[in-house]
């Protein structure tokens, strides 16, 4: 660690050096491959006990009714929505990273983007439990499909809530296309090294029979860049949607125009603290420091600085517009309920870990110190999570101080929240056991004996294919 | 390598090389020398290597904006036909045809005034709009590319030759298949033993 400190970032790799094509794959498969590490059973094992708090927690709320948690009248939104926002906002550093960075040609997003994008859909699946169970008979859930039926009753298109339905949906199905489009060359590289024939033959056939044909290389790249290229808009508009939930509604503190990008901006800022609360003991426990080097966490780092401030620049907003509403219940909320109101001190908490934390990353030693960057992006997503409570706190003080309220989760709300840990731990740790949780093939074009010059081809047939690309090694 | 005369079974001639450029060099001679039923094989895309081997580029795109215009038609009707038109609201706009069209079909939908907000109230019907469209253009990119490539298919004669088991690591390939009318076994060997590949061996069907 030393010795990278002093280093400019701009010198450190985003692989380094020593790597040939097949000690790339051989390093990413043996993880796949080799024997189960006995760290991987107990971190499994701890996951999965914390799982079963999910299962209690969704058992007792099935089985009693909604009465178990802390919602309430006025405030009928709770532990539900929050972590459901929190969640899905985690899920977005997924998709940025693995479209967005593609099409911005960001090298560095190769060695992180498997593992991100599975923990957007780890994410999305613990977020898409809270709106289920919430319903409180989750098994009328088809309501909210647009299906032929007797009543001749048709959703309510016009709702943000119908929109969330449509979005979420998308989101976690394109994500998860995107995430098997990425794994089916090196599923097929796993099939190909593996010697146990039945392991030859599950991967096999999660490889689709993939045998890296030029043409259908050709073809994969263009669908690649075609979903990156639809992801993109997809990501924007998921948490846009999102903050319409809110911000459509005709309530102080959510009607607000700035609600769209400055949720945008906090989902990135959340999921890249969460990937790099991720990446710090995934990479030290699997030894892939030379795969996944300080130079992603630098780089993740100056994201979440950025994204940051949009957000910090977002709490700036909504104090002026109350301000400047010159409306006596924006100004209301702001003073008597948000900033200085029974759930004030939240607020105040959330200024200082998102708004005031995150500024020691303008400090390189800081960005370079994996302790404090671990630390620092643990405070991230505390922050965030705050961040929807303080807004859902909106509810409890509305227009009428006779119908104010207070709002309390309860032990199952708790209970079930720390379920979805369960959840997202137990699945995060079969994917990196099953899984080649390093995308090989892409860090393969990573190393400059991969690029081809066209001199050879005097004929032009294929130059404008090559010319700009060969330049790059 | 045996050297016995072209066997019914027989799929093609495998040439291994061990860098992106000799592969892609190879290419562009097996193209010239004028192969068409060949195919390179590459653990990674290089860049390229279609054109250099002969193919067309692939009109997959084409196929996902069809998909994407179906996804957004589809949603668009999807709503204006049960939340929101009646065809008293659109035939201003088309002419009398979309009643004779759809008949009776919209009287039995249970329209939901909402706020006193128009039945077709078109901007609300957007952000499905939007993510329909997504969502059948990446259906198209990904099974559109599968089925175009030929996938699933579990097993194929290259797999029959040991050495294919790298195509997928660190080495790379060049397949002239028994198929192509200039085949010939001795021949295009030979052929093939002049770029300097790290082997040439058979693929058996």
């Amino acid at each position: 660690m030393a010795a990278t400190q002093t280093a400019l970032t701009d010198d450190i790799p985003v692989i380094n050096p020593g790597y040939k094509f097949d000690t790339i794959g051989e390093k990413i498969d043996a993880v796949v491959l080799g024997p189960t590490p006995k760290g991987w059973f107990v971190g499994f094992a701890m996951a999965f006990v914390v799982l079963q708090a999910l299962l209690a927690g969704l058992t007792w709320l099935l089985y009693e009714g909604i009465g178990v948690w802390g919602v309430n009248i006025p405030v009928g939104w709770g532990f539900d929505i929050i972590n459901f926002v929190w969640w899905i906002g985690i899920g977005h550093a997924g998709t940025l990273i693995s479209a967005i960075l593609l099409l911005f040609h960001q090298q560095w997003r190769t060695s992180i983007n498997r593992f991100a994008e599975a923990m957007t859909l780890f994410a999305v699946a613990c977020a898409g439990i809270y709106p289920l169970a919430h319903m409180g008979r989750p098994w009328f859930f088809y309501y909210l499909l647009p299906l032929p039926n007797t009543m001749q009753l048709w959703p309510q298109f016009r709702s943000p809530l119908m929109w969330d339905v449509f979005a979420v949906s998308t989101y976690a199905t394109v994500s998860l296309l995107f995430w098997y489009t990425g794994l089916i060359p090196d599923f097929a590289s796993i099939r190909d090294r593996a010697k146990n024939i039945w392991v030859k033959r599950v991967y096999g056939i999660l490889s689709l029979g993939w045998r890296g044909a030029a043409m259908h290389w050709h073809r994969y790249e263009n669908t690649y860049l075609m979903l990156a290229g639809l992801s993109t808009p997809l990501v924007l508009s998921v948490h846009t949607i999102v903050s319409f939930d809110f911000a459509v509604g005709n309530l102080p503190g959510w009607h607000a125009t700035i609600f769209p990008p400055y949720f945008v901006a906090g989902a990135v800022f959340s999921g890249f603290a969460m990937v790099v609360t991720l990446a710090v003991p995934v990479r030290a426990a699997y030894g892939m420091k030379d795969f996944i080097t300080d130079k992603h966490l630098d780089n993740m780092a100056k994201v979440m600085l950025v994204t940051g401030l949009m957000v910090f620049y977002g709490y700036g907003c909504e104090a002026f517009f109350a301000y400047y509403s010159a409306n006596e219940y924006e100004q209301g909320l702001f003073m008597l309920n948000r900033a200085f109101g029974p759930y004030g001190i939240y607020y105040w908490l959330l200024i200082l870990c998102n708004g005031i934390i995150p500024q020691l990353l303008w400090l390189r030693s800081v960005r370079l110190n994996v302790t404090l960057l671990f630390i620092i992006s643990i405070i991230i997503n505390i922050g965030m999570w705050l961040e929807r409570f303080v807004i859902l706190m909106a509810l409890q003080r509305d227009f009428i101080p006779s119908s104010w309220g207070q709002y309390a989760p309860t032990f199952w709300d708790i209970t079930t929240y720390i379920g979805t840990f369960g959840l997202f731990g137990s699945l995060m740790f079969l994917f990196m056991r099953f899984v080649p949780m390093i995308s090989a093939f892409e860090m393969k074009h990573l190393i400059p004996e991969s690029h081809v010059h066209h001199d050879g081809d005097e004929h032009g047939h294929s130059s404008h294919g090559t010319h700009h690309e060969g330049a790059h090694a | 390598m045996s050297t016995k005369t072209e066997k019914p079974g027989l799929f093609g001639l495998l040439a291994e090389f061990e860098t992106t450029q000799a592969v892609f060099d190879a290419a562009n001679a097996v193209r010239k020398e004028g192969f068409t039923k060949v195919e390179a094989y590459s653990p990674f895309p290089v860049e390229g290597l279609w054109e250099a081997v002969g193919h067309k580029r692939t009109w997959l795109p084409v196929l996902v904006f069809i998909g994407g215009l179906t996804g957004a038609t589809c949603a668009f009707f999807l709503q204006t036909l049960t939340a929101g038109a009646h065809p008293d609201s659109l035939d201003p706009l088309l002419d009398g045809t979309v009643s004779t069209l759809t008949g009776n079909m919209l009287s039995f939908n249970y329209r939901m005034n909402i706020a006193g907000r128009p039945f077709f109230s078109w901007p609300a019907f957007i952000p499905p709009i939007f993510e329909m469209t997504i969502l059948f253009s990446a259906f198209t990119a990904l099974f559109g590319m599968l089925i175009l490539n030929g996938y699933p298919l579990p097993h194929h004669p290259l797999f029959n030759n040991k050495k294919f088991e790298r195509a997928s690591s660190d080495r790379f390939f060049i397949c002239i298949e028994a198929t192509d009318p200039t085949f010939d076994r001795e021949a295009t060997e030979h052929f093939l033993q002049g770029l300097k590949p790290l082997s040439v061996t058979e693929v058996p069907l």
